[in-house]
This record gives C-alpha cells, structure tokens and sequence, in this order.
C-alpha cells in the first residue's frame, strides 16, 4: 500500500524557499567571477552564505514542526521550465519532512565545516576558489534534494557531481589529485547514465517526471518496467554513493582536501543515492526483485567498506572505507521496505554528525602531523591534541555504538529490522557492527595511543579555536542526536515514505545486546593486536590473503581494469584503426573524386561568351528534351 | 461610346511609385545639383525614399480593406506573396545600397569607376581619377532596377512581366560595367551579362507570344482556365512554356543558363554584385513561382520534371565547381548557382502545405530571406578585405584572416556555416523548410539528392573557415577601415543569420500565412 502525501502550495515564508539555494550559488558565482578583489573577504562571504540558507532552512522546520501533520509538506512552483511540444517540466521545490531535514544536515553540517575550512584552508593561496566550489556544492545539492521532480533533481545530481570533481581536484598540482576527480567523474557517469534513463522512462511512460505523477504512475506499472526503473534508479544511487559494484572512486576521492571528504564524501552527497531510493519507495514496492537488489547491494558494501577499512594505514582511508561501509547499512534499510525507510534516514542523519565530526577531527590530526595522514607515523596524540581528541572519542564511541550515543540507536533499528526480513542480511549486518568496532578501535589506537612514532621535525600542536569549536558541536550531536531523534522520526517521516509507525525500543533487545557483545569482541580482538604490541613502522609483509585484499581495496581496480578498461580500450583501439585504414580512405577517395570533377567541370566556364550562348542552346535543346520524354512517360 | 477612366490604387501601389519617382529625382539631381553635394543628396535620396516605400507598405498591408487584390486594371496582383517579396525587396536593397555608398575603404571614393566613359588606362579615365569624380549615377540605377523587380515579382500579366523584366536588367548591365579597378574585366562583364541576357531575354519574349497563341491572353489567370479549357493543341502551350522557364531560369542562374553568373559576379563592383546575388535573385524566382503556379499550375505534371532536372544539375554543378575555387567572389557567385537549385526543390514540391506545415512558398520566401541575410554581409566583408591593390578576392590572401581581425573572421565564418545550412543558423531552417515542403510535393528522390548536393557544399565553406583560423596570415592584407555604412548590413545580416536559426518561429509563421497567390 502506497500512502501519497498530501501537498499543499506554498504561503508566506515557503515562498522563499528558493532562497536557500539562490544565495549560496550568487555567491558562489561572485566568489569566482570577483577575482582577487575578493581574497581577503571571499571565505567569511561564503560562510555567511550557507548560514543564511541555513536559518532559513531552521526557520522552515519550524513553521513545519508548529503545523499540523496536513501542512507540512509544502510545493513551491518556481518556473516552466521546458515547455515544447508535449513536454512541460515544471520546475518547482517541495518542502517535506523528509527534504527538511536534508536541508538541515546539508546547510548545519555545511555551515561547520565552511567555518573549519577557514581555518583549515588558511594558507592556501587559492582559497576564494575553495569556497566558491563549496557553496556551489551546497546549492546544488539543496537543488538535489528539494526538487519537486525528477528532471530538476538531475540538474542538482549533476551539480554536486560537478562541485565533487572540483573539490577532489582541487589541488591539481599533485597528479594523484587530478587522477582522483576524473576516476570520480567518470565513475560517477556510470550511475548517471541509469538516472538519465530513468527519467527517460518516467517521462516516457508518465509523461511527467514530477514526484507526484510518478508516484501516482507508479501504482499502476506491470513488474518489467518497476524492476527496470528501479534497477536503473539504483544504478544511478550506487554511482552517487559509492556503492558496489561502482565503489572504487571513494577511496581515491579522499585526495581532496579533508573538509570537502567530512562535506561530500562523508556526511551530504555520497548519502544521495539513499535519499533517492526512499524517494523513488513507490516504484521500489513494486518490484520485489529491485528492493531485494537494493539489500544486496547494501549488504555487500556494508562488508566490503568494513573489510577495506581493517587493512589500511591511511587515516582517511580507512575513514573513507567506513562511509563505504555506513551507506551500506543505509542502503540495506532503504532496502527493506516501509519497514526501513526511517531508519536509513536516521542512520544517514546521525552518521552525517558522527562521520564529518571524525572527519573533521582527522584534519586537525593531519594538520598537528604536517599533512602526514600514515597512522603509522602518529601514535600518543591524546595528551597534545585533547580537544581533537575528545571529539573524535565521542565520533568513536558513536559509530561503534555504545548506547546512548546517536549510532546506537540508528544502527541498531537497522539490525533488527535486517532480522525482520531476511536472517542472512541481518547476520551480515550483524558481523559489520563487529568489524566496525574492530578498525575504529584499531584506527583510535594507532592515533592516539601506544608509542610517539612522529617523523623528525614533526611538533603537534592543538589546531586553532575556528576549528576545535566546529569539532565540539558536531561531537555534541554525536553524542545526543540519537536520543533526540530515536523517538519522534518514523512518525515524522511518515507521511514523505509512506511507512507506519513501528514501535522502536529504548532498552537493548536481545538483537541489541547480540550486537554489543560483537562490538566488544571487536574492540578487544583490535586492542589484542593493536594497544598491547608496538605498531611496525612499516606496514608488515602479510600472507593473508583478507588483509592483501583489503589493502589493495578488494582489487576494485584490478576488477574495473580487466572489465571495463581493458575491452574499451580494446574497441577504440579498434575503432583508431577502422577510421585511419577504412574511412579515411574511403572519404579522402570521394574528396579526390570530387575535386577531379570540379577541375574537370570548371573548364566548361571558358569566359567566351559564344561558348556560353552555345551552352545555353543546348539548354533549350534539355528543356526540350525533357518535355518531350515527360509527355511520352 | 463612352470610355472609363483607368482605376489606379494609389496607396496599396505607392512602394513602387516612390521607388520610381525617387530614381527621376536622382535623374535630375544628377542634372540639377551642384558635384559637391550630390553624392549628399543622393544618399539621402535611397535611404529616405526606401524607407518611406517601407512604410507605405506596411500602412498598406495592414489595412484591414482593400489591401489586397488586382491592381492597376489587372496589371498587377498584390497579394500576400506580393507583399513579403517587396519587403524582402526593399530592406535587402536598402542594405545593398548602403555598401554602393561606403568611400572610407576606398581612400575616400566609392567603388565606382571616375569615370565610367572613358577608356581603360587614357588621359581622360586618369584626369578624372585625379579630379576625385563620381558616379553618383549608381543610385537612381539602382532604384530603377529595384522598381522593376518589384513589378517583376507582383506582375499579374505577361507583357508587364516582360517590361518590368527589362527596367530591372537594363541598370544592372550598366552597374556591372562601372568597376574603379580591374575596369577591364568590368566591361567585358557588362558586356557579357548583356548579350546573353538579351538572348534569354529573346527567349522569354518569344514564350510570352506562343503562350499568348495558346491562350489568347497575357493575363496569368485566363493563361490557367486556358489549360483547363483549351482550344488548340498543347504543343504551342509546351513550346511557350519551355521558353518563358529558360528565360526566367536564366535570371535565377540556374544550371545550364548559369554561365553568366560567375563571370558577372567577378567583373562587376563588389556592390552591384552583392545587390545582384540577393534582389536579383529575390525578384527572379518570385516571378517564375507566380508565372508557374498561378499561369502554368494546371500543367504542373509536365513542369516539375523539367524543373526538378533542372535543381539537380544547378545543385550538382554548383557545389561541384566551388570545390575548386580560387577566387573568394566566384567561390560565392557558385555558392548563389547552388542555392538556386536549393531553391527550385521547393518550387518542384509545389505544395499547398497542410495546416501547421510550412507550404513551398513560404518554405522559398524563409529560404530566400536567410540567404539574403547571409549574402548580404558577406559580399560587404568582401569589400572589406584589401591589400595595397585594393580588395582581396584570391582566397589564399584570406588566410590568418581569425588572428587579424577576430570579430570580422568570426561573422563570416558564422555566414559560411548558414549558407552550409549548420544547426542554429537561419540557413539550416531555410534548407530544412524548402526539403520538407519538397518532400511533402512527393519528390522525396530530389529531397535525398539535395541532402548530399548539401554534404559536399559544407565542404566548401568551412574550407574557408579553415583557412582562415587554421593557418597562417598571408602578409600584405588587411581589414579596411570601413564606415557604418558596411557595417550596419554586416553586423544585421550576421545577427539575422544567428536570429533566424534560434527563433524561426515569427518568420516562419508570417510567410507561411502570407502564401496565397491571387489569379
């Protein structure tokens, strides 16, 4: 059963709604068109650019939080924007409970990490850009996610995909950093090509790509075309969120500076891809075969990202193998049906706290080693940096889930309802919370604990206030968002996903303290191999083949390599040779052929006029000629 | 017995008396006004008299009564074709003549030989070469000219036809001939334009008697209930047929009574030809359209044919032969036998149009207004480019031309890709206006020749275009320094161009609405 919201047109402060965007993109224009005029000024413009959509985004919520269920979900038509032929697109934002609070996390989360990114972004001299990019990034990913249709939530798909391979680049300099956007990029258009078509479809077959009609649409498609528009829809979401089989451009993504990896590649756009499936839950319910794809893939990149995360030595890395993992658990309850949709977006939400706070915190990490990001090189780091540490402690304790912190309670509905649908999907997310606990403690005792194994000339030092005070709220809310939201989201979200209310627990269920008993195993095997030994200085030679694998990101390299490379170049190899030896030499003999007619027929303009004359008469005689055979045929 | 007086529409006629009555007073200008300000006067004169037939035009169009009908006792049918093609008439004229009159490219002088009279290379020609002369004697020509196309184009009889055929081509011969430089070649154009065009004009005449020996009427409209009701045999209609189409298709230069084209095209002042390349040609194929769908559309089964063997060869033979040019005013004098042929496509298809469709006039019209656009600002920036013996016309010299001057480069290069007919262009919606008004006709063989006649006619110009931003700039040539007067029809016809293929829609709408021709 399908429940469709009720939507009302925009009155009073939702008529502003568009503002949101607007700001941070005119700024963001400015920052880049200004020039250097605006060097000295550039940062703190964008910052107050995302702090104003963020007010307004707050002061949305609460008109939404004051009013009844009914109102809360508000259109605002904008513009035609396409109107030829049969088509119209309208474009138009809704303003619902769920992209509210997508709003909230972008700009709130946003306007933090713009502020530790003026401290963390100090000394470098392209800096305006820097900001420039990232404001564009907030613009486009609110148009992403308060788009009232299909079609202009492409633009913002778009958008965020554009902003990500600047920012994953932005240190161009280092070829690994170029390397990295492109493999982004080109990554990404995988899973956009499944979009495109899939808004193909809907236009195709709904003759809208409206939220509304293709919800309404949805109700009546026979199973090809839900699986087929599901399965494309997950392309797409699998692209945007680094999900298998189209992970491997996370890992090389973290070349970019570290708040664009807490911003973009931790807590707002890589979570893209779930939004979209609880977006699109009509056509999912569909198809029995597009939701069970959907648990898989989340079940597989829950383990993969988790397994990736044990092995490496690169804090971000890891870090980065852990959102791998974290979607997949979102993805997984994405999957499960009305069951799981909150959950997915209370994971996301508490994850979006908890992962760019120890993002963040890995920064300053960096930022105390000189940029060394070898856990290797660290270690003792808890009594110089306490502030980082401290956060980070609360990030930690968080994402394993210890109760009552946020990931607790948002991981834990995830399990329990895994085991409601399916016993192997709640095994695997079960062993993932175990992993998990194992490479976090891992990760926090090789950073903060055990032995100084700094290099020479490395002196840490605690990073500046502009940075620590973004650390300390974004530690507060990994700690209480849980207990904030645990009660009160399912019925909120209720009417955007179409789900019923199902009663959480606060108390640990059995699944629950299953769970933490895993976790602890976890905790214990890491400090075994990890707190009680010194750490190697270099990574040790290992014969086991999970940890080769792990470190070489389960060879998702090597798997693209040999799939997709390989053959492609192959074809163009092939295709380079039929255009030189076949084509080319076919054109170039039609243009001999006619350059040897036009020399020959140029002669016939001799510039004698009775030649000419004797040309026209025999034009009568054509004339004639072709009368007489018309009057004969 | 009593005799009526004559009726006259004095107000739906007056573009074309104050065309005529301005070329007179141009005639006793060049009487009357002292030498120092009659270029002055002059070109005061067209602009004013042009603009002022612009405007009687559209007060007459937009009466709600009367605007439309037989004129002057018959002689003349105004209607809507009659309509647009004196307005594409007089703004390309206008355009033309701004460029007769520009002198800052030419050291103060127009393009216009001192002294036209006098011998190539004697005293007489350098005295008056030395003394600065003029003639200011184009202008009144020109609006001759112009008067008699648009008699030419609106001519509901044959013998006014004939006459207004003659006033058009007279002036043009004296224009050709009236180069400052290369007078020689110049003369021998005017000469040849001359002779062959009095053959073709021979021809003409002769299918006017033989048609009238048919019909027993000048009038297209008896011509047509002739057809379908005829009294002597159809041989003398046939014969008749073939010589008016040989003498109206030798006025729209298409293959094989092209000939004169390029050598006209080259010998005779860059402005005349300009002038030439779009009202000309304007005037000659609304006049074959109005002589073949309104006197001969009962025969059409016997006309398309010959017509459609006729665009192919024009088709063919020009885009073959521009391959190989050399010289940038031939290249565009083969490039004008080609879009003729384009052209005459759309006169085969012949269709009435369905609703919502545009019909093979108004599919003409678009496409004769696109390349007006486009032929006007490119024979303007012909005259532009110079070396130190005045315009550059080898192509080769065109080379480099995008690093000297990128705007100019830029425009022209922006004309060659609408005369190819490239998307967002007012070409392309041109060509793909007349291919599918043919295509509805039910002449889809001629639509698929003209597609390829059309793939190898790119080649032709973005050569140019690759000559001149892909290679090196030939030293010794440069952009002159022109005045508005060559500018405002350069940067209009590039602008329109551009228009035209982003929004066809108004253009489209009007000519598609305007296309019904009266009997």
């Amino acid at each position: 059963m399908i429940t469709l919201e009720t939507l009302v047109p925009a009155t009073g402060m939702f008529s502003y709604a568009w503002l949101m965007i607007a700001v941070p993109a005119v700024v963001a224009a400015f920052l880049l068109i200004g020039g250097r005029i605006l060097d000295r000024v550039g940062h703190w413009l964008a910052v107050g650019a995302v702090l104003v959509s963020f007010s307004l985004a707050s002061c949305l919520f609460a008109h939404q939080l004051l009013a009844g269920p009914e109102a809360r979900a508000v259109t605002v038509p904008l513009f035609d924007w396409i109107t030829t032929g049969m088509w119209k697109v309208q474009a138009g934002l809704l303003v619902d409970q769920l992209s509210i609070l997508f709003a909230l996390l972008i700009t709130g989360v946003g306007s933090l990490i713009h502020i530790y990114s003026v401290g963390y972004m100090a000394h470098d001299e392209r800096r305006r850009r820097f900001f420039a990019y990232l404001n564009l990034f907030i613009a486009a990913m609110l148009i992403l996610v308060l788009a009232d249709n299909y079609l202009v939530l492409f633009v913002g798909w778009e958008g965020v995909g554009l902003a990500s391979y600047l920012l994953i680049g932005f240190w161009q300099h280092k070829p690994s950093a170029a390397a990295a956007a492109k493999k982004a990029f080109v990554m990404n258009r995988v899973g956009d090509l499944g979009m495109t078509m899939a808004v193909m479809s809907m236009l195709a077959l709904f003759g809208s790509s409206a939220f509304v009609a293709v919800n309404e649409g949805a109700a009546k498609l026979d199973p090809f075309w839900s699986t087929t528009m599901g399965l494309l829809l997950l392309l797409g979401a699998c692209g945007k969120s680094a999900q298998v089989p189209l992970q491997a451009w996370l890992l090389d993504a973290m070349e970019g500076p570290t708040p664009v990896s807490a911003l973009i590649h931790a807590a707002t756009m890589v979570t893209a891809g779930v939004y979209l499936v609880v977006r699109s839950h009509a056509i999912f319910e569909m198809s029995a075969a597009a939701t069970t794809a959907v648990v898989l893939v989340g079940t597989v990149t829950l383990l993969v990202g988790a397994w990736i995360g044990t092995s490496k030595d690169d804090i971000k890395k890891v870090l980065a193998g852990s959102t791998m993992s974290q979607i997949g658990y979102m993805m997984l309850a994405a999957g499960l049906g009305p069951v799981g949709y909150a959950f997915a977006i209370f994971h996301l939400l508490t994850h979006g706290f908890f992962k760019a706070n120890m993002f963040l915190g890995a920064g300053s990490v960096m930022h105390a080693m000189d940029d060394d990001v070898n856990m290797r090189h660290y270690g003792a780091l808890w009594n110089v940096t306490r502030v980082t540490f401290w956060t980070f402690a609360m990030g930690y304790l968080a994402i394993i889930g210890i109760p009552p912190l946020a990931g607790y309670f948002s991981k834990d509905h995830i399990i329990e309802a895994a085991f409601e649908v399916s016993t192997v999907a709640g095994v695997a997310a079960l062993l993932g919370a175990g992993v998990t606990a194992f490479y976090m403690t891992r990760l926090m005792l090789m950073t903060f604990f055990g032995e100084k194994r700094w290099r020479d000339g490395v002196h840490p030092h605690e990073s500046p206030k502009v940075m620590t005070v973004p650390l300390v709220i974004l530690a507060f809310f990994s700690v209480v968002a849980g207990v904030v939201m645990n009660g009160w989201i399912q019925e909120w979200l209720e009417p955007a996903t179409g789900a019923h209310a199902h009663e959480v627990e606060w108390l640990p269920t059995p699944i629950g303290w299953l769970t933490m008993l895993l976790v602890a195993a976890g905790v214990g095997l890491a400090w075994w191999l990890f707190g009680t030994k010194p750490v190697p200085d270099t990574a040790p030679a290992s014969r086991n083949p999970i940890t080769i694998a792990g470190r070489n990101d389960l060879f998702g390299d090597a798997i693209n390599d040999a799939l997709v490379v390989q053959p492609t170049l192959v074809l163009a190899r092939g295709l380079v040779a039929n255009d030189s030896r076949v084509l080319d030499v076919g054109a170039d003999g039609i243009g001999t052929v006619f350059s040897g007619l036009s020399a020959r027929t140029r002669r016939l303009q001799t510039g004698q006029v009775r030649a000419y004359a004797l040309t026209m008469t025999i034009g009568v005689l054509l004339v004639g000629a072709v009368l007489i055979l018309t009057q004969l045929g | 017995m009593t005799i009526t007086a004559p009726t006259f529409e004095w107000l739906q006629l007056s573009p074309v008396l104050v065309v005529l009555l301005a070329a007179c007073v141009g005639i006793l200008i060049e009487a009357l006004v002292p030498r120092v300000w009659r270029f002055l006067a002059q070109v005061v004169l067209f602009e004013l008299s042009i603009l002022a037939a612009f405007m009687l035009l559209v007060l007459s169009w937009s009466q709600p009564r009367n605007s439309l009908g037989l004129m002057a006792m018959g002689a003349i049918s105004l209607d809507g074709p009659s309509y647009l093609m004196w307005a594409s008439l007089l703004v390309f004229g206008l355009l033309s003549l701004l460029v007769f009159a520009e002198r800052d490219l030419g050291n103060g002088v127009t393009a216009f030989a001192a002294s036209a009279a006098s011998v190539p290379g004697s005293p007489a020609e350098a005295e008056a070469t030395t003394a600065r002369h003029e003639h200011t004697e184009v202008f009144p020509l020109a609006l001759f000219s112009l008067a008699g196309m648009m008699v030419f184009v609106a001519a509901n009889d044959l013998i006014t036809a004939f006459i207004a055929l003659e006033v058009m081509s007279l002036p043009l011969y004296l224009l050709s001939g009236m180069a400052r430089r290369r007078r020689l070649l110049s003369q021998e154009a005017a000469l040849k334009y001359f002779l062959l065009g009095a053959l073709s004009s021979a021809f003409f005449l002769f299918g006017v008697a033989l048609v009238y020996g048919f019909s027993g009427s000048f009038e297209l409209g008896a011509i047509n209930d002739a057809i379908a009701n005829p009294v002597y045999g159809r041989g003398l209609l046939y014969t008749g047929m073939a010589f008016l189409a040989i003498g109206l298709l030798f006025k729209i230069g298409a293959v094989p009574f092209h000939n004169w084209v390029p050598d006209v095209y080259v010998g005779a002042p860059t402005p005349v030809t300009g002038f030439m390349a779009i009202c000309t040609k304007l005037a000659a194929v609304g006049a074959t359209v109005r002589v073949f769908y309104v006197a001969l559309g009962a025969e059409r089964w016997s006309w398309q044919p010959l017509l459609a063997v006729v665009a192919v060869l024009t088709m063919a033979l020009g885009v073959v032969v521009a391959l190989t040019q050399t010289d940038i005013k031939r290249l565009l004098a083969y490039s004008s036998i080609s879009h003729a042929g384009f052209i005459l496509v759309a006169v085969v298809g012949a269709t009435a149009g369905a609703q919502g469709r545009v019909n093979s006039f108004g599919s003409i019209v678009f496409y004769l207004i696109a390349y007006g656009f486009a032929t006007v600002a490119a024979f303007a920036i012909v005259t532009m480019v110079r070396d130190s013996t005045g315009e550059a016309h080898a192509i080769s010299s065109w080379a480099g031309l995008g690093r000297k001057n990128p705007l100019l480069a830029g425009i022209f290069a922006l004309l060659m890709l609408s005369f190819a007919g490239i998307p967002l262009t007012g070409g392309f919606i041109g060509k793909w206006a007349v291919f599918s008004a043919a295509w509805q006709g039910g002449y889809s063989w001629l639509v698929i020749a003209a597609v390829a006649a059309s793939l190898v006619a790119a080649y032709v110009y973005l050569r140019v275009i690759v000559l001149m931003f892909f290679s090196e700039p030939v030293a010794g040539v440069a952009v002159g320094r022109a005045s508005g007067l060559t500018w405002v029809p350069v940067a209009l016809g590039a602008a329109l161009s551009a228009y035209l293929g982003l929004f066809p829609g108004p253009l489209l709408d009007l000519v598609t609405s305007a296309s019904t021709f009266l009997r």
